[in-house]
């Protein structure tokens, strides 16, 4: 199957920083696609480029293998990462505005009842909440019945249930058979909702594959962790079993033979208090490859 | 929407203008009234019955040609001065409707033949009457005009005030905020044209500006009664076409700014001048020539002129036909300059 869209050789450059660095991939249609990476790593020029907002210094970008036209708006929806909304007016009236903008809006009960607006759409945009205004934004996104859905960190600053709701919103607009982009930088949100993922940093991507795929070609095996093993360890990891290592005090191995490596400790009089067992997932390798969560 | 919604704004424009013309008329409304002030055309001395006299104030305009008489009696006829005296041809001028006439009257004739008080009521009120012959040699003629109170004269530039201000701000720091907080970049992400959406921003300030300025205009007029002598329609006309002229202005403003400071800084570098020098409190008769030169490439100026020409003077469409067209030019040449200006982001 054809690819929705596909980016070859992207680049873009802010005076001097190379924000994005000739970049290339190709994404299914129907699929979640995640853009994982931490700040400033080059994500939102990357969207905003494929939305048609930024323009490219060098390469191009195929929708459904054309170079995008003046029609592309038409085809999209997009929430972008900080948009306000136009102030002083009610959810509906929002709603009725950018229905106008378009030549084939979806019905607007339809609209309000995937974003769930029933309850607040007389309020006022001002006085919405974090979770309600990202719901009519992505409410906006879909009124054009898109068959791309552009979302730039949709649930940045939302509070764990805020989050999940929206999750589900996103899974329902991708069952309906539009494929989904988003930006994100948190994990777990990425492993959730999408069917592929591309890391990136620096402006250029560093993997791009499936979740799960990503994970068993970078780990192989489980994190065993020991918080307190005992004096005589810590001085004299020699008489530790081989390949674990001494961090912040703990005792860490990463092994594929959960059962067995478990038994040896057992053996090895260590303290077990406290000891964890942690599946590998996105952070973990998000980490590994981006070097730090931290930077900013 | 925004704009009713927004209660700070509505008192803005509606509001502000009208307490500001009530002032005005409160301040102005006894300014003046002790004194006589004569106006003297030609050379020579004023006349002996007059000079001297405590409370007589002479106005002389020296040199001034025929045309200038005109306008000389003009402020007659709007009781700005109380007399005209033309020494050259020993003609004097009063306004029979002004109350300082027959006061006038008596103190000029007074030497030569002191005349009874019923004579004189008799002479100040019939207009139609044959002008007695005056006092030395001086020929009476009467012109007849009601009064221009300040307000009456200051209200066309108070209304052209609030609209610079409510199409400047309006337009232009509405368009600077949106594009601040990416309402802008969101609707550059729909189909909608650049020249569609600057449209209809026009078009909606249009409707609110003159909404809000008849609203004004009525209101004031309400317990204030002022002058109004020409047609309404040639008003309207002249006001359309400058808040179409102010709404340019702030497009191009706005057109590419992002910080709401600097679009204010901007919005007031155009105003001021335009408070200044289009005359919206006070005339620019008298002040340099090079000011009054600097002042015809200002907007407001045309319109408040114009304005005044309708309501004070009775001037049909053909005599503000300059204006007119001068606001119609720079409306045409401010929207394609704003138009090539205009970005989203």
């Amino acid at each position: 199957m054809e690819p929705i869209i596909q980016v070859c050789e992207l680049s873009k450059r802010y005076q001097n920083v190379l924000a994005v660095d000739r970049v290339s991939f190709e994404i299914r249609e129907g699929i979640c696609f995640g853009l994982l990476g931490p700040n400033g790593a080059g994500k939102t020029t990357t969207i905003e480029m494929m939305e048609g907002i930024l323009e490219p210094n060098g390469g191009q970008i195929l929708f459904r293998g054309n170079p995008i036209d003046t029609r592309f708006k038409e085809k999209v929806g997009i929430q972008f990462q900080h948009t306000a909304l136009p102030e002083y007016i009610t959810v509906r009236e929002t709603l009725q505005l950018f229905s106008a903008f378009y030549p084939h809006p979806r019905a607007m009960k339809e609209v309000i009842e995937i974003c769930s607006l029933r309850e607040i759409i007389n309020r006022d945009n001002r006085k919405l909440s974090g979770g309600q205004r990202q719901r009519l934004l992505l409410a906006l996104a879909i009124i054009p019945a898109p068959e791309v859905v552009f979302l730039d960190e949709p649930t940045t600053g939302l509070d764990p249930q805020a989050r999940r709701n929206f999750w589900s919103l996103i899974k329902r607009v991708k069952a309906e058979g539009t494929t989904v982009i988003l930006t994100t930088h948190y994990m777990d949100e990425a492993q959730l909702l999408c069917d592929e993922v591309a890391i990136m940093d620096h402006g250029r991507i560093l993997e791009l594959d499936a979740p799960q795929r990503l994970l068993d070609r970078h780990f192989s095996g489980v994190l065993i962790r020991v918080p307190a093993p005992g004096e005589r360890f810590i001085t004299d990891p020699t008489q530790l079993p081989s390949g674990a290592e001494i961090r912040d005090g703990a005792v860490e191995l990463t092994t594929a033979q959960l059962d067995e490596t478990v038994r040896r400790l057992l053996t090895m009089e260590l303290n077990l208090d406290g000891l964890s067992i942690h599946k590998p997932n996105l952070e973990d390798l998000f980490l590994k490859l981006t070097g730090s969560s931290l930077r900013t | 929407m925004e704009f009713v919604r927004d209660r700070g704004a509505l008192f803005w424009n509606i509001l502000f203008p009208t307490l500001l013309v009530v002032g005005f008329a409160v301040v102005f409304s006894n300014g003046g009234e002790s004194v006589f002030r004569v106006g003297l055309v030609g050379h020579g001395a004023p006349p002996a019955q007059l000079s001297g006299l405590e409370g007589v104030e002479f106005i002389r305009y020296d040199g001034e040609d025929v045309e200038s008489l005109e306008i000389i009696l003009n402020r007659l006829r709007r009781h700005q001065i109380d007399m005209v005296v033309d020494l050259e041809r020993s003609e004097y001028y009063l306004n029979s409707e002004a109350s300082s006439a027959p006061i006038l009257r008596r103190l000029v004739a007074a030497p030569l033949s002191p005349a009874s008080d019923s004579e004189l009521i008799a002479g100040a009120a019939g207009h139609d009457s044959n002008p007695p012959a005056g006092a030395l040699g001086f020929t009476e003629r009467q012109i007849a005009g009601e009064p221009v109170r300040y307000v009456d004269w200051v209200v066309p530039g108070v209304l052209g005030m609030n609209m610079m201000f409510s199409c400047l701000f309006g337009v232009g720091y509405v368009l600077v905020r949106y594009r601040k907080n990416g309402v802008l970049k969101r609707l550059k992400a729909t189909p909608v044209s650049a020249l569609t959406f600057v449209s209809a921003q026009g078009a909606s300030r249009l409707v609110i500006a003159l909404t809000t300025s008849v609203f004004v205009y009525l209101a004031t007029n309400a317990f204030l009664g002022f002058m109004m002598n020409g047609s309404y329609l040639t008003l309207l006309l002249v006001t359309v076409l400058a808040v179409i002229c102010m709404i340019s202005i702030g497009l191009i403003v706005s057109g590419r700014l992002k910080s709401e400071e600097l679009a204010e800084g901007l919005i007031n570098l155009v105003t001021f001048p335009m408070i200044i020098l289009s005359g919206v409190f006070f005339s620019l008769e008298g002040t340099p020539q090079i000011l009054q030169t600097l002042a015809l490439g200002l907007p407001l100026t045309h319109f408040i002129t114009a304005a005044r020409a309708i309501m004070l003077d009775g001037a049909g469409l053909l005599q503000v036909m300059p204006h007119v067209a001068t606001l119609a030019v720079m409306s045409v040449v401010f929207l394609f300059t704003s138009a090539a200006l205009f970005r989203w982001e």
